[in-house]
């Protein structure tokens, strides 16, 4: 945790530094099926309802949906490239709360992230709040993951 | 059908050793879409103060989601899989995984219950290094929905 990385990562972060309440950048993303299959490989979590629409129908859902453990991954990146290093994770937590369904086009489904750095620990610990939610501006943003919950420990 | 209580407390012996290797932090990092030098470039991972590249904090799953089978689809435990959804997953942090470890994970089950017509297993894996080193313990509850007959407890 030697300062910012070459994308500004963990630019000038410390404990000292930080205030509670502050608002991490927001972070949009798509997941798209084919982001699936590669998570389905590199995890070996290889559930048809990741990659298949009739075994997800078949299973009352409305269509594919991506691994809670996906999102769960791509939801800390708001952390991550805020802190810099992820090796100062040392607690991530959530509950699955909607899954996020993808469907077959080029459009995939959208990922927004928000976090606020929600408490100051002790030991230069901090607890970061993240907010991940899918939708779109127009049919509005639906929660996929509650009590997302991060600690992360900062320079001092 | 309720699920058998009699698993809570239980604990499965040590699994057989996972080397983490540079190749699949990368693979994994790149499923995740994270292009974060430090789970890439040993030189980046070292400048953070790491002894070799690091594995993205959710990557723990890759290898206790398979030491956690060993219970999940015991068919005395009674748990309909195809019902079964990821209901919370929380990961606790010794050190970061890094490429060269070599792990193992014992595996408890934390508890079981039934709520609102569905069932709840609650589970742990405890992985550390070869050497007794603790690394990180993966906690990971499932639902089954719908499978239990006892309504609201």
């Amino acid at each position: 945790m030697t300062g910012a990385d070459s994308a500004g990562r963990g630019a000038a972060l410390s404990y000292a530094g930080v205030v509670e309440g502050t608002e991490l950048p927001e972070i949009r993303s798509r997941i798209r099926r084919a982001d699936l299959i590669r998570y389905c490989g590199a995890s070996g979590d290889f559930n048809v309802i990741h990659w298949n629409e009739r075994a997800a129908r078949s299973v009352g859902l409305p269509d594919v949906i991506a691994h809670g453990m996906l999102t769960m991954a791509r939801a800390l990146h708001i952390v991550t490239d805020w802190v810099g290093d992820p090796g100062a994770v040392t607690e991530y937590a959530v509950r699955f709360s909607r899954p996020v369904v993808v469907p077959d086009d080029e459009e995939g489904a959208a990922l927004l992230l928000t976090a606020r750095m929600a408490k100051k620990l002790p030991d230069q610990q901090v607890r970061i709040d993240i907010i991940a939610r899918t939708g779109s501006d127009d049919a509005g943003w639906d929660k996929v993951l509650s009590m997302a919950r991060v600690i992360v420990s900062l320079p001092s | 059908m309720p699920l058998d209580t009699s698993f809570i407390g239980r604990t499965y012996p040590a699994a057989e050793v996972y080397e983490v290797g540079r190749a699949k932090i990368r693979e994994f990092a790149e499923a995740i879409g994270d292009d974060n030098p430090i789970y890439r470039d040993p030189a980046a991972a070292r400048e953070a103060g790491h002894p070799d590249v690091i594995a993205p904090p959710t990557f723990p799953i890759v290898i206790t989601a398979k030491i956690g089978e060993q219970v999940v689809f015991d068919p005395e435990l009674g748990l309909d899989y195809t019902k079964v959804v990821h209901g919370a997953q929380r990961f606790v942090v010794t050190r970061p995984i890094r490429a060269g470890d070599r792990l193992t994970g014992v595996l408890t089950v934390d508890n079981i219950q039934s709520a609102a017509g569905n069932d709840l297993i609650s589970t742990r894996v405890d992985l550390s290094t070869e050497d007794g080193e603790s690394v990180v313990t993966a906690y990971a509850t499932l639902v089954a929905r719908g499978t239990s007959d006892q309504g609201d407890q």
